[in-house]
């Protein structure tokens, strides 16, 4: 090994640990000899190729840019529609809803942990009425949308359905994402309602509806945004997210799903955080673990099963309070790395989201700032410009290696449900969460603007508020619903719920009719919850 | 020398416990007997858990936008239970024009994002002395 002495090199070198944001330490040069093993065609391929390590598509973003899909929604779902239709008309090329707590976590706005928080992280969606408002004047046929939606993803997803239906918009032709993605809620986010278990069955139910019914519905989105927010390394949210795929393909094989059915369906979402090539690399080592796994572990034959499709997001974590213009630059590097890593879809943050949710303004800047990427800077001309590269590519294999490791660790624990149940990756992540704490508190890692370059005189920005009428309307819309609805057809369609979860019947076609009833996700929900109960964690500090 | 006690709570329904966590485990560092409620308590939960543990502080993690809601809530709980020398501080994303007005119902710490957990162990320290007896 030629590179780092520490020893020669020790009295030139500035400060600080030469570390990632991950704590992974860093030669000062790569060379050859630090690839000496790579194999351009077994390891890299050509784009296209298998393992996809340089890019599904073989001519990369000259086909198709990647879509910018800006996650947005709050307040009522009159204000979320509007502000669809403006990102829309800005050239915006795809729908992503954020909902607020009470609909992620199934609960309607009268239930008393709404405190508060009606409309406030997101839209609310309560009802169909409320679906069929945010997307009133939308041609659901002709755009594609991503829903992030998780413990009622079903709920949600059925009333999409309706409200296409009443588009008149065939759901053969419907394409957009559901995130679905309930093992990194245990992990992470925490956005959990049922035991792990239950929850995987209705995800499987999905993904058995949708082969047959949705085709094009992407009906999971593997999610390791929300771990990299958590804390995790980038390592570790590279092997918890794979791993977290490997448990949804084998619950499907297990329910008796063909692999090659819905694993073409399947798509993932990285975190692009900003650790400039620790990034790339993570994405480029994705495509690669995961073409193995579908292939050598799973025996998928269609080559769509092999390729690793990802949306990705810039880091919120990352953003700060202080000196918020400062996340412009932040983000636009971000999206760099997810751009050179090759993503399909890619959401950039604004400026103040450390402060709040969003400003138009500052979401209208988040979005150019992704077509200043795509069509000033030159790097969608060519595909995976970094491939070759002596550091990316030992970054790639050394990020591999070590996702490989968690993943015999986890298999011997008996897969990620059992690991998520025993607290394994929670544990791991509150680690690494604490670790970079410290590293920032004692200026091993720099943040500027917050641990140093700090400007004490700084002017406040103005950010969105939002209505603290919402939750007091939305409650009005609610005891409209109820009183205009046929109350019987909603009893009916619940009870069938409950007995269908009960037994082994698709919840899909049971919840779409509780749905047409005007049943509300508050509803729903409990009716699973009188079933199969709630999960609660044991706190991990 | 007795311990400073502190609950460290996740009000409301966001489940983001990155701050909380990392905050419990700097407090429990710097030598205070900390306990971590968990997820999704309400205010209630919240004066019954400071009730029960003697606890002389409760530290608040709000990130979600439901501060105006559940500060005054447990406040004026606490206020009930009589428990009005118990210190209550709020981290998380909390806008500068709310600020004052959790002042001004008896918060007297509110530590948002980038705060170096050092300054939260000391202001809890200091705070709490007349009611641990340094």
């Amino acid at each position: 090994m030629k590179a780092a002495s520490p020893a020669a090199g020790a009295s030139r070198e500035r400060r600080g640990s030469f570390t990632t944001i991950s704590g992974r330490p860093i030669n000062e040069l790569y060379t050859p000899a630090d690839i000496a093993s790579l194999d351009y065609a077994r390891d890299l391929g050509d784009p296209g190729d298998f393992p996809y390590t340089r890019g599904i598509h073989a001519n990369g973003y000259r086909g198709k840019l990647w879509t910018m899909r800006q996650f947005a929604g709050f307040g009522m779902p009159e204000e979320t529609n509007q502000r669809y239709k403006q990102l829309l008309k800005a050239g915006g090329t795809g729908l992503s809803v954020a909902f607020d707590l009470p609909t992620l976590m199934g609960r309607d706005p009268d239930h008393e942990l709404s405190l508060g928080e009606v409309g406030k992280c997101g839209v609310n969606v309560t009802s169909l009425a409320d679906m069929e408002t945010l997307f009133d004047g939308i041609d659901l046929g002709g755009i594609t949308t991503s829903m992030t939606i998780n413990s009622p993803a079903s709920m949600i997803f059925a009333m999409y359905l309706v409200v296409a239906e009443q588009q008149g918009a065939a759901w053969e032709s419907l394409s957009g994402t559901i995130q679905n993605d309930i093992l990194k809620e245990f992990i992470a986010q925490k956005e959990y309602i049922y035991p792990p278990r239950q929850s995987m069955r209705l995800i499987t139910d999905i993904f058995a509806f949708c082969a047959e019914r949705v085709p094009r519905w992407n009906t999971i989105s593997i999610s390791g945004y929300h771990i990299r927010e958590a804390g995790a390394t980038a390592a570790q949210e590279l092997a918890f997210t794979l791993r977290d795929g490997i448990e949804y393909v084998q619950y499907g094989v297990d329910a008796g799903l063909d692999v090659d059915t819905f694993a073409p369906r399947l798509s993932f979402f990285f975190n692009s955080h900003s650790d400039f090539f620790e990034e790339i690399a993570k994405y480029r080592a994705a495509r690669r673990i995961w073409a193995h796994v579908m292939r050598d572990r799973f025996k998928a034959k269609n080559p769509r099963s092999w390729q690793l499709r990802f949306h990705s997001q810039t880091a919120g974590v990352s953003l700060t309070a202080q000196q918020p213009y400062n996340n412009v630059v932040r983000t636009a590097l971000q999206a760099m790395a997810a751009v050179l890593g090759g993503t399909q879809s890619l959401h950039t943050n604004s400026l103040d989201e450390a402060l709040a949710l969003p400003t138009e303004e500052a979401a209208t800047l988040a979005l150019r700032t992704q077509q200043i990427i795509a069509h000033e800077t030159g790097v969608a001309n060519l595909v995976d410009p970094l491939g070759g590269s002596y550091f990316v590519e030992k970054l790639t294999a050394d990020l591999e290696e070590e996702a490989l490791a968690y993943f015999d660790t986890i298999d011997r624990m008996g897969g990620m449900v059992a690991a998520v149940e025993t607290g394994y990756p929670q544990r791991e992540i509150a680690e690494s969460a604490y670790k970079f704490q410290q590293a920032v508190e004692q200026r091993d890692k720099i943040i500027v603007g917050v641990n140093d370059f700090v400007n004490p005189e700084e002017e406040p920005i103005g950010i969105l508020y939002i209505d603290e009428t919402t939750a007091e309307r939305q409650l009005a819309k609610l005891n409209r619903v109820r009183q205009t609805r046929d109350n019987g057809r909603v009893r009916a369609a619940l009870d069938a719920l409950k007995q269908g979860a009960r037994g082994s019947a698709n919840t899909m076609p049971l919840l779409i009719e509780a749905v047409r009833a005007y049943a509300t996700v508050g509803e729903m929900c409990d009716a699973l919850r009188e079933v199969w109960g709630e999960y609660e964690e044991t706190p991990i500090i | 020398m007795q311990k400073i006690r502190v609950i460290i709570a996740k009000p409301g329904l966001d489940g983001h416990d990155r701050g909380a966590k990392v905050i419990a485990r700097a407090l429990r560092d710097a030598g205070m007997e900390v306990i971590y409620t968990g997820l999704r308590q309400t205010p209630e939960q919240i004066v019954a858990a400071a009730l029960q543990e003697d606890a002389d502080a409760i530290g608040l993690s709000i990130l979600s936008g439901a501060h105006m809601h559940i500060c005054p809530r447990v406040m004026e709980l606490l206020h009930e239970k009589g428990l009005n020398d118990v210190l209550v501080v709020v981290g998380g994303i909390i806008p500068d024009v709310d600020i004052p007005k959790l002042n001004a119902i008896g918060i007297k710490g509110i530590f948002l994002p980038g705060t170096p957990m050092q300054e939260i162990v000391e202001f809890i320290t200091r705070n709490t002395h007349s009611r641990v007896g340094f």
